[in-house]
């Protein structure tokens, strides 16, 4: 008679149980990283986009383009939606978590979140890597003024 | 000889409470229903008495669980008024009696019968994180210890298991799978004990995917605690030992 040795023998110690990565664990990690990084990141944006010399008044399609034609601030805003945005799709996943008890309904809820924040990522990056402050044919008066020299 | 007042000063004042209590019969209900009763309670009282009343003076089929009836024994915690208590601890004079006392069984472990659960999930989180003390030194007399190592884990000793905060936890009530706040304080317990070796095993266990990282510190836990356990605090120094990888 064969039989499969399950039991573990007495005195056994607690054998580490084996997984890839502790997800729970990295994303908790994640929410409290990227928050304290958030907050610098955040009051920064609002601060030169709404407090430095005129504020909000200059806000403009040239004032954008000139943000965006720095690599500081591509830099900056790629930092700020990757973090934003998966900082708030982990919030919602946990949301979900709480309150769907159906598991098909929580599946479809976070396949739905998956899918959006990967869309958004990629058009948002795509924008902020690809963007041209100076586009061609465009009226000189709504542009950045460093664009006359490319114009 | 004077005769005896009226209204003598720190008379116990006798009034009429209405007690609203969620019953349920697994042989004869399909859906729990809630049932008021009349007590008679005095300003000393405690909701167990109201319970006491009910069930030896007006209807004797009311279940639920109490032991000691002095709050060290851990069996009356249940719902009163939408917060965990241990009816022994809760005094009729610390509630608004002009508005009845709704009193229902904890939430997230399975209904039996009336204010009585199913302990048994609870239970056996609680054995997961393995909570007794494990030494391989044989010392001839006692394991020394000083005062500060025993303060570091002097919180979480008072623990008397009653489910106040597992029961109150909104992760718990959806994810049965996770351990909950009173295994992880009972782990924390030995985690943090000098004399104890197995800290490593208990940290591996909660570093799971239904463990620590699970708690939203939403606080349900430390106000739910009768014994005044700062369970979230405690929580979080078991996360925080797992991130540094030991006590």
């Amino acid at each position: 008679m064969t039989t499969d040795m399950t039991l573990d023998a007495p005195r056994t110690p607690h054998a580490r149980t084996k997984r890839g990565i502790n997800w729970e664990k990295w994303g908790w990690i994640y929410m409290r990283v990227s928050g304290v990084l958030l907050v610098v990141l955040i009051f920064g944006h609002l601060f030169v986009n709404l407090m430095v010399g005129e504020g909000i008044n200059r806000i403009d399609f040239a004032f954008v383009a000139g943000k965006l034609a720095d690599p500081f601030w591509i830099v900056y805003d790629l930092l700020l939606l990757w973090l934003a945005l998966i900082h708030g799709t982990n919030g919602m996943r946990t949301i979900v978590n709480d309150y769907v008890a159906n598991a098909r309904v929580r599946r479809i809820l976070h396949i739905a979140l998956l899918a959006s924040t990967a869309v958004l990522l990629v058009l948002g990056t795509l924008v902020l890597t690809t963007f041209d402050p100076c586009p061609a044919g465009a009226d000189p008066e709504l542009v950045a003024s460093f664009c006359e020299d490319i114009l | 000889m004077a005769t005896a007042p009226a209204a003598e000063v720190g008379a116990v004042q006798e009034f009429t409470v209405t007690v609203i209590v969620r019953r349920f019969d697994p042989e004869v209900d399909a859906e729990p229903y809630w049932q008021d009763f009349d007590v008679p309670m005095y300003s000393t009282d405690r909701v167990l008495d109201a319970l006491h009343k009910i069930k030896w003076e007006q209807d004797g089929t009311l279940s639920f669980r109490r032991s000691c009836a002095h709050g060290i024994c851990g069996s009356d915690a249940m719902r009163i008024n939408g917060r965990n208590r241990l009816a022994c601890k809760t005094l009729i004079k610390d509630l608004d009696i002009t508005k009845p006392i709704y009193i229902e069984a904890i939430k997230g472990l399975p209904l039996e019968k009336d204010l009585i659960v199913d302990m048994e999930p609870f239970f056996a989180s609680y054995r997961q994180v393995q909570p007794f003390l494990q030494a391989s030194s044989k010392p001839e007399k006692e394991r020394l210890q000083s005062i500060e190592e025993r303060a570091r884990f002097d919180d979480t000793t008072k623990c008397i298991l009653c489910a106040a905060c597992t029961s109150s936890c909104p992760v718990f009530w959806t994810d049965g799978q996770y351990f909950g706040p009173a295994a992880i304080v009972n782990a924390h317990r030995f985690i943090f004990d000098s004399r104890d070796e197995a800290a490593q095993v208990r940290l591996d266990i909660l570093n799971d995917k239904e463990g620590v990282w699970r708690c939203r510190t939403t606080f349900n836990c430390s106000e739910a605690c009768p014994r005044g356990i700062e369970v979230t605090k405690a929580i979080s120094e078991v996360k925080a030992a797992i991130l540094r990888g030991k006590p």
